[in-house]
């Protein structure tokens, strides 16, 4: 293993989307609050999801950790499909990068991204409304796997990626549905049983059902249910990314 | 210490297909350690298959590649840290600045604290003064100048130079050449591709052809010079020629006036002779010279007849 090739990778990455940080950072966080602000607003005294939990602090977990998905995904994704069109992937290819040092350095730097985009997220949202936090081991956990499996997933879509658009695509038909479904805006017990039924099986639930326990000791599944989702989900994901980076699958193959 | 008998590169039958089309048709050859070898070939010959091969950006579908050595996909550390790689494309990350883009390919090669040999490299490259400047706001022939730096950044023994001088400036040109040959003396080992075919008669101790995917000649430059055995009779008579006797009228390139300018074979023909035809057909003689093929002409004598075949 070479940590400083790793690390300087890493280093990076995070230096790439500190370069553009109010487009990387704060328009998210921006974005979050605009949502808060509109949905907590409309609907603050109308809707009571878990007993004694305002709308509004019942929606800060769940838009925290849409935020902190999507700018995870948005991070290794981008990345890898600006490097592979203008061309600068080379100066990645050509080093001696074994699959796991290049595996944890854009992970690691989508994590960093997340967890940015979430704190601004959270120190704003604080303002607003108050934000009980039951558990902050669970929130930590929760926040850091979530966007350890966006970075992975959005890793795969980069490197399968060949133009711009096919990540959007990828965003806006994958990515935006899973997380709209997911409970971020609604509890799913308050679905119809046939949708409640059908949105246990999207893993995007999960990572939002487990980061709110954490803040209110109160979700639609076992905690640990949702844990072991999230932990097989980046199991997987990781096994996938370091053998499509092993194959050299579009990345050697050009 | 570096084994010297170990070949530099070695390229050990290996094909590359894309598609229907065999891009590089069980090639082999050596490269030695400190030799200013040349790779040249008409576009989509396989040049640039064969460098991505070498440096490890494309998979071939059989044969082995090795640098000093380390085998390019089994051993692809070694094999990598001994290989500095100048691309064709003039590629560049528009997120950083020199001195960072510097920086952080020193560290992906596993090297801290590379400052002392990153401002030597910008001091030689003349590009001290933009080392703060962002990467695009550099012109052309900076970018390219980055792109060697870059390369050079972990000091490779082995250089590969992909047509490093597609675009550039005379100026530019001879300064990059300088500073190449200095590496050269100091005992790297530079591969070279170019279409500028006088760079490599100047440069190159060995010289291949490749064309459609296929090795068509590896010889040392004099011997690759030799091969063609072609060269050119210069004659200006003292009067207007009329005729030329029939049995040189194959050989004739040109005639004009008093001038005649003929082909002959090296081993084949004799000048002598070809001058006593001449005086028998009366044409008096002023003057002769005599011009060895160039590079070029062999060059493309050789990829045409490959072409043809």
């Amino acid at each position: 293993m070479n940590w400083i090739a790793c690390y300087t990778l890493f280093r990076k990455e995070i230096s790439r989307f500190m370069k553009v940080w109010l487009q990387t950072v704060i328009a998210p966080v921006v974005t979050a609050l605009l949502y808060l602000l509109v949905f907590g607003h409309v609907l603050e005294g109308r809707v009571e999801v878990f007993e004694g939990v305002s709308y509004t602090s019942f929606l800060i977990p769940g838009l925290l950790m849409m935020t902190v998905i999507q700018n995870s995904f948005a991070n290794t994704s981008s990345s890898l499909i600006q490097s592979k069109v203008m061309g600068s992937l080379i100066f990645i290819m050509l080093p001696p990068f074994s699959e796991v040092e290049f595996f944890l350095a854009y992970v690691g730097a989508a994590i960093m991204r997340g967890l940015a985009v979430g704190m601004g997220v959270f120190l704003l949202a604080v303002f607003y409304v108050k934000v009980p936090i039951d558990n902050i081991f669970i929130v930590l956990a929760f926040a850091i796997l979530g966007s350890y499996i966006m970075g992975a997933l959005g890793m795969i879509a980069g490197i399968w990626a060949e133009k711009f658009d096919q990540i959007a695509a990828f965003q806006s038909f994958i990515i935006m549905p899973l997380t709209f479904l997911s409970g971020v805006f609604y509890s799913i017990s308050s679905l119809p049983p046939i949708w409640s039924e059908i949105s246990k099986y999207n893993p995007f639930f999960y990572m939002i059902d487990g980061f709110r326990y954490g803040f209110f000791g109160q979700s639609d599944q076992p905690i640990m249910i949702s844990l072991a989702v999230m932990l097989v989900a980046a199991l997987v994901l990781t096994v996938i990314c370091i053998t499509l980076f092993r194959s050299g699958y579009k990345l050697r193959d050009a | 210490m570096l084994d010297p008998t170990l070949d530099a590169i070695t390229v050990d039958g290996v094909s590359k297909r894309f598609g229907s089309l065999q891009a590089l048709n069980d090639v082999s050859f050596g490269i030695h350690q400190g030799e200013f070898f040349g790779l040249l070939g008409p576009n989509g010959a396989g040049k640039s298959t064969l460098i991505n091969a070498i440096a490890g950006l494309l998979r071939v579908d059989s044969g082995k590649l090795s640098i000093l050595g380390n085998d390019v996909r089994s051993d692809f550390r070694a094999a990598r840290q001994n290989l500095g790689v100048v691309p064709q494309e003039l590629v560049m990350d528009p997120f950083f600045t020199v001195r960072e883009t510097l920086q952080f390919q020193s560290g992906y090669f596993g090297i801290r604290n590379n400052d002392k040999w990153i401002d030597e490299l910008l001091d030689q490259l003349n590009l001290a003064d933009k080392a703060d400047t962002n990467m695009r706001r550099l012109s052309g022939g900076m970018k390219r100048r980055v792109l060697i730096a870059q390369a050079l950044v972990h000091r490779p023994p082995v250089i590969v130079l992909d047509e490093p001088t597609a675009g550039v400036d005379v100026d530019l040109r001879q300064s990059m050449w300088r500073f190449i040959r200095r590496l050269h003396a100091e005992g790297h080992t530079i591969v070279l591709t170019t279409h500028y075919l006088e760079e490599a008669e100047e440069l190159c101790d060995r010289i291949a052809i490749i064309d459609s995917g296929e090795i068509i000649a590896l010889e040392t430059k004099q011997d690759l010079l030799d091969l063609g055995l072609g060269s050119k009779l210069l004659i200006r008579a003292t009067r207007d020629i009329e005729t030329v006797p029939l049995e040189l009228q194959g050989k004739v390139v040109r005639c004009e006036a008093k001038d005649l300018e003929l082909s002959f074979h090296r081993e084949n023909d004799s000048i002598m002779e070809i001058l006593d035809r001449l005086r028998a057909a009366s044409i008096q003689i002023d003057y002769v010279s005599v011009v060895n093929d160039s590079l070029q002409d062999v060059f493309l004598r050789m990829t045409a007849k490959q072409g043809g075949s």
